[in-house]
């Protein structure tokens, strides 16, 4: 009997085809993509662990890291692979237990503009496994040994060009977005073939000349426009759409050379996922002075809307707004804020901000709430179909936004400003459970300071996150009410997963070097 | 004269690109970083920057990390600046360092006695001695700059460090407690008592967890000590510089 559970095992452990990704719900044991499933819901379909047990959860498990981990893992058929900045390590799920591990030097001369040295995770295609390292390449892997098979530069480093998040594996290809927003870069998202690493499209977030929105850019800021895409995107298998944030135009707070709306910053891009090219676009916030990245997993889902069903696509924004829009369109459909903000009297009928005078950076420095790290950010939202509630991680935090002059030059910060805490303005966070199709606050669990950590919800009934001051909890997904926590020692800046094994479901959260495994 | 002045204008505009620029650090400074360090560096809330040596940053290698990465958790780290300007805030707290250093007026020794008449001892520690309730003082000259000093003697209410908070907690057995917050996240709460006891409490199973904005334990001496004696004592305390 024992063979035979081996040779079953080792069978089914050899091949994650497209298919499979596209069907995750219907193996919720493993979690097979960044989100968890293409629409981008971070949502465990397992139901093991429920409000009435959660208090039972104990570590089955740890894992040390060399460095701060953010680490999204992927779990697939009983193996656990983890990435972290240039490295990455396949783990045994029962025990933590590593079967191999590979790694590439981070050149001396790299340096890391406006970021961490960080990676979010790996991504995984048929016999393969994909990560994105900090000196801008793209390695596949072989999921079985650990091994490099490709090997492709994305983007030359020295300039600034960096990858932190986790790719996008999609139907026989591997997409990938850039950082080096503070770094004046020119911003793309690429798109390779799984098997033999060639790129198969780009798609620049800032047009060239000739190309429509290329006049949202004065003169010749748009060849350091910024425009970066460093948080991974989504996807619809049905049209074949790869949906992706992108973050703030550079210098990010001197936008006196950069006159204009600066075309696809701070935008959410509708692409083909087989040509790259842009299907609809909606920007968040034109001529962003504020450095609000629109760099967030995208949100897919269906509902109806005034009595139609709508297939729509949700995204709750650096800028302190809410967002729902048509995703086979752009429309805008519903806007709303979801966290205090000072700086737009709201949102007109096309979801444009109305944007309050004097709010934009300046020399002596200019209060607005939120702060340049936003109301949200990379760290990932959830969705649960049961309660179609999106919850969302809120930093509640205002800051004194000052514009300095900023002089471009290539491998060096080009950001014309900064930040400074602003004094008085008390910092707190939440988590809080949104009505997906209207924004509307359902609940909110508030948190001692603002967050940095990524949500989790089940379909046991449960929401997982965690703070900066270490606590990993559990909220009842209905009403927001705390069941469980666990202080880790590190500070949580990371995505939590679920995933099962021999029949026990597992909720896995990296903390400052750590990886925690729950269960009960 | 004024052919020289031209030839080291010139050079010094040559060089503009690479050389550091005091002016240009003094403008970071004063917008980012003079909330804490005084408009002239000479301290507040944070330590006072107008002397020679800096403890935690002894050389200009370890001043610019210090500027651009900060110090965790009191100070953060000025990220967003250019290795240019963080060059220039550097060269600006270098420029304060050759102010000479304030003159008090107190003696040292007499502030000494008038620290232990006045019982301070009692909630603040020195190198060991006394109770750990209030701030350690052991190195408190190092971190404080005269005018700070004063300010916190005559009112200390007017001049809380950032994040402190005086808290009054009752259990769920009517016990109560007052004390510093040590620490704190979004579950528990960790506090010293006048007695330097810790406390650590879930906070969801407190009867009453009242935070005393804007309160301290300690006294505020206005109208009870002034002159030569306040002096004195604020000339013994920034006396205390630490381990040398």
């Amino acid at each position: 009997m024992k063979w035979y559970a081996m040779l079953v095992c080792a069978a089914a452990w050899a091949q994650v085809p497209y298919e499979r990704i596209v069907d995750a719900t219907k193996e919720p044991q493993n979690w097979l993509t960044y989100s968890g499933n293409y629409q981008g819901h971070r949502f465990s379909p397992l139901t093991q662990v429920t409000p009435a047990n959660v208090s039972g959860l104990r570590v089955q498990w740890a894992h040390q890291f060399p460095d701060r981990a953010e680490v999204s893992p992927l779990v697939v058929d009983g193996v656990m692979y983890v990435s972290g900045p240039n490295n990455a390590e396949a783990l045994d799920v029962r025990t933590g237990r590593r079967l191999w591990s590979w790694s590439r030097p981070i050149p001396k001369d790299y340096r890391n503009i406006g970021f961490g040295r960080v990676n979010r995770g790996p991504a995984i295609l048929d016999n393969q496994i994909f990560v994105a390292t900090l000196d801008c390449y793209l390695v596949a892997l072989d999921a079985r040994s650990g091994l490099e098979r490709w090997l492709v530069k994305v983007e030359d480093y020295k300039p600034g060009y960096s990858m932190t998040l986790a790719p996008l594996a999609t139907r026989g290809k591997v997409v990938v977005g850039v950082s080096g927003g503070e770094a004046g870069i020119r911003g793309f998202v690429d798109a390779y073939d799984a098997r033999t690493g060639e790129r198969s499209w780009r798609f620049y977030t800032i047009p060239g000349p000739g190309e429509p929105g290329h006049d949202s850019w004065a003169g010749d800021s748009w060849k350091t426009g910024g425009g970066s895409t460093w948080v991974t995107g989504s996807y619809d298998p049905e049209t074949n759409t790869v949906y992706w944030g992108v973050g703030n135009p550079g210098p990010d707070w001197n936008a006196d050379s950069r006159a204009g709306d600066n075309l696809y910053t701070c935008s959410l891009v509708a692409l083909d996922g087989d040509t790259g090219k842009l299907k609809w676009h909606f920007q968040f916030t034109p001529h962003d002075s504020h450095d609000w990245d629109s760099t967030h997993v995208p949100v897919l889902f269906e509902a109806d809307v005034r009595g139609t069903r709508r297939k729509l696509v949700a995204v709750a924004n650096r800028n302190a707004f809410y967002y729902v829009l048509d995703r086979t369109t752009g429309e805008f459909v519903a806007g709303r804020p979801y966290a205090r903000q000072t700086w737009a009297k709201g949102l007109d009928d096309r979801g444009r901000p109305i944007v309050i005078p004097n709010t934009e950076p300046s020399p002596e420095g200019t209060l607005v709430w939120p702060n340049l790290n936003g109301a949200t950010v990379w760290f990932s939202p959830a969705f649960s179909p049961r309660t179609q509630l999106l919850y969302v991680a809120v930093r509640e935090i205002a800051s004194v936004y000052f514009k300095r002059k900023a002089e471009y030059e290539p491998g060096t910060f080009f950001a014309g400003g900064g930040e400074a805490s602003a004094p008085g303005e008390k910092a707190s966070g939440a988590i809080r459970a949104l009505d997906a199709t209207t924004g509307q606050m359902r609940w909110e669990f508030p948190m001692h300071s603002a967050p940095w950590a990524g949500v989790l919800a089940t379909a046991g009934g449960l929401v997982f996150s965690g703070s900066d001051e270490g606590n990993f909890f559990a909220l009842d997904a209905k009403t927001g009410k705390p069941l469980w926590d666990f202080q880790t020692g590190g500070r949580v800046a990371a995505n939590p997963i679920s995933f099962a094994v021999d029949g026990k479901q597992y909720i896995a959260i990296a903390a400052e070097r750590t990886l925690y495994v729950f269960g009960l | 004269m004024y052919l020289w002045l031209a030839i080291a204008g010139l050079a010094a505009a040559c060089f503009a690109q690479d050389t550091p620029d005091v002016d240009t650090g003094r403008r970071i400074f004063e917008s980012q970083c003079a909330l804490c360090h005084g408009q002239t560096g000479g301290g507040g809330r944070g330590p006072a920057l107008n002397r020679p040596k800096l403890a935690k940053a002894p050389d200009d290698a370890a001043l610019r990390r210090v500027i651009s990465e900060g110090i965790d958790p009191e100070m953060p780290g000025a990220w967003q600046l250019h290795p240019r300007e963080v060059g220039s805030v550097a060269a600006y707290v270098h420029s304060l360092g050759a102010v000479p250093p304030e003159i008090l007026p107190g003696d040292p020794q007499r502030g000494e006695a008038i620290y232990s008449g006045r019982k301070c001892a009692a909630c603040h520690m020195i190198a060991g001695k006394g109770q750990g309730f209030g701030p350690e003082l052991t190195d408190i000259g190092a971190r404080r700059n005269a005018a700070y000093l004063r300010a916190a003697i005559l009112k200390p209410a007017a001049s809380l460090p950032a994040g402190f908070q005086y808290v009054a907690a009752t259990t769920a057995a009517n016990q109560s407690v007052r004390g510093i917050r040590v620490n704190e996240d979004s579950f528990t709460i960790q506090l010293k008592d006048a007695g330097g006891r810790f406390y650590s409490f879930r906070k969801s199973v407190l009867k009453d967890l009242r935070r005393l904005e804007g309160q301290t334990p300690m006294p505020a001496f206005e109208g009870q000590i002034g002159g030569a004696e306040l002096d004195d004592l604020v000339a013994y305390l920034a006396s205390l510089k630490g381990k040398p």
